[in-house]
């Protein structure tokens, strides 16, 4: 993360407004994935006659994020997006927040390790993930609020997002491709 | 970017997530404590969204308007082989109607056939039902502009009700087919026979004086029979019933104990009429 603060001219060129735009693209890269998940996140909760995708849409960009650029969903924008994730889906509040943060500690556990896997074991490891965390965010509604919410919006839930991993993550990764690439290039 | 030195950083980074996930049990004991929290936030942030939802209405209007038609499609399509089918079973009705129609125009030619005029007819109210002579009889109310006569027909929207026993100036007296004294001339549908329907002041009236060889039939429809000249022949009466006895009865068409308004038809019969009336005839005046 440490970039120096002035561009190096190479070739005699003067260096155009030194620093700025480089900032700026580091910075945009840095916020991409957070803001890209937000906007997910509202557009799926656009009110369409579906079930609530919201959950379902967060947590493969969370999870994608958090094995392949951890630096940029950081914790502070995870509990940022769970908070999102609560307003939008009427959960009490705080449940999204730490579903999502446990899932983002439990990803980090294991990145080395996932990072170098093929798209299948990753999604393998995703569908565990989902299922995991939609238990978890099933018992922490049933907690805060004090009774037994039903079961099956929960397996739906997880069940969507293990079906939509694959679409988001082929997106993410083309990003996160290209993002590599800028990154890489002098 | 504030500059931190690399150690600083790293603890930061290592402290974060503890740090968040104590701050998510915070945010759960503040949701918990201030429950509007949650309601205020919420309304908040709906506000700010629903300029992007407002946007995004025209492309989900016309997604969901595409659904829609896939589906109505899909429904189309066996809509359709019903009404393929439907449209079949009618064309064969419409053939044996159009035979029917023809056998019948051939029919009255060979008969000299003479078709009947429509009846004339006015509805009146029913204002009582009993009193007077009889025990099963409506009171209608009528006005001095109607002429109406006695052995006029009553019937209501289904079927036959009674005649015309008394007439005065503002009012009519209708004997129902019910009554103890009323006896009506029926033929039975099926067999062509003729038979007397007699009321006995119970819902249906009783069958009597059918010809030998001839058993009315359960189910069997009755109308009227034109015999005698006091009513016209075909008019719908009921259904036979046999009765827990064995006994023939008639099961009305006409709901005699809920009537409302009754039509009187003229058809210009004066087979057999109260005496007073043989008496005096009136002139009947032209059809309308």
């Amino acid at each position: 993360m440490a970039t120096p603060p002035f561009r190096r001219p190479h070739h005699g060129r003067p260096a155009p407004a030194p620093g700025l735009l480089r900032r700026i693209d580091d910075f945009a890269r840095l916020a991409f994935p957070g803001f890209s998940t937000g906007f997910l996140m509202v557009l799926a909760a656009a009110p369409i006659s579906l079930p609530s995708p919201v959950f379902a849409t967060a947590l493969p960009c969370i999870f994608f994020w958090s094995v392949f650029r951890p630096a940029a969903m950081s914790p502070p924008v995870i509990f940022l997006l769970g908070l999102l994730l609560d307003l939008l889906t009427l959960a009490p509040l705080g449940a999204g927040v730490l579903v999502l943060l446990v899932v983002h500690g439990v990803v980090q556990r294991f990145r080395r390790f996932l990072a170098r896997q093929s798209f299948l074991a990753v999604w393998l490891a995703f569908c565990a993930a989902a299922v995991g965390a939609a238990a978890l965010f099933w018992a922490l509604q049933a907690l805060l609020a004090l009774r037994l919410p039903p079961f099956a919006p929960a397996l739906h839930a997880a069940l969507l997002s293990a079906g939509l991993y694959p679409a988001i993550a082929l997106l993410l990764t083309r990003v996160h491709e290209a993002m590599r690439q800028a990154e890489t290039a002098p | 970017m504030i500059r931190l030195s690399i150690p600083l950083r790293q603890a930061l980074a290592r402290l974060s997530l503890p740090l968040m996930i104590a701050a998510a049990f915070g945010v759960m004991l503040l949701g918990k404590a201030d429950a509007l929290l949650a309601e205020r936030l919420r309304s908040h942030l709906s506000d700010a969204l629903s300029p992007i939802y407002a946007a995004l209405a025209e492309p989900m209007g016309a997604v969901r308007a595409a659904v829609e038609e896939v589906q109505a499609l899909a429904r189309l399509r066996e809509e359709n082989a019903s009404l393929r089918e439907e449209n079949e079973r009618l064309r064969r009705w419409h053939s044996a109607a159009l035979a029917l129609e023809s056998e019948n125009d051939m029919l009255r030619r060979q008969l000299n056939f003479l078709p009947e005029a429509a009846p004339a007819f006015l509805t009146a109210r029913v204002v009582a039902d009993g009193g007077g002579t009889y025990a099963r009889a409506v009171l209608l109310a009528t006005g001095p502009q109607h002429s109406i006569r006695k052995g006029q027909v009553a019937l209501d929207e289904r079927g036959f009700v009674g005649r015309v026993t008394e007439v005065g100036s503002r009012s009519a007296r209708v004997l129902l087919a019910t009554d103890m004294n009323s006896r009506i001339p029926v033929t039975l549908e099926s067999s062509r026979a003729r038979a007397i329907m007699a009321g006995s002041n119970g819902a249906r009236p009783r069958l009597s004086h059918w010809p030998e060889g001839v058993v009315p039939m359960e189910g069997e429809r009755v109308v009227t029979n034109a015999e005698a000249g006091a009513f016209p022949a075909g008019l719908p009466v009921g259904i036979v019933r046999l009765s827990a006895q064995g006994a023939p009865e008639v099961e009305l068409f006409a709901r005699l104990d809920r009537l409302d308004a009754v039509r009187l038809f003229d058809y210009g019969l004066r087979g057999i009429l109260p005496p007073e009336s043989v008496a005096r005839p009136e002139p009947r005046q032209g059809r309308r």
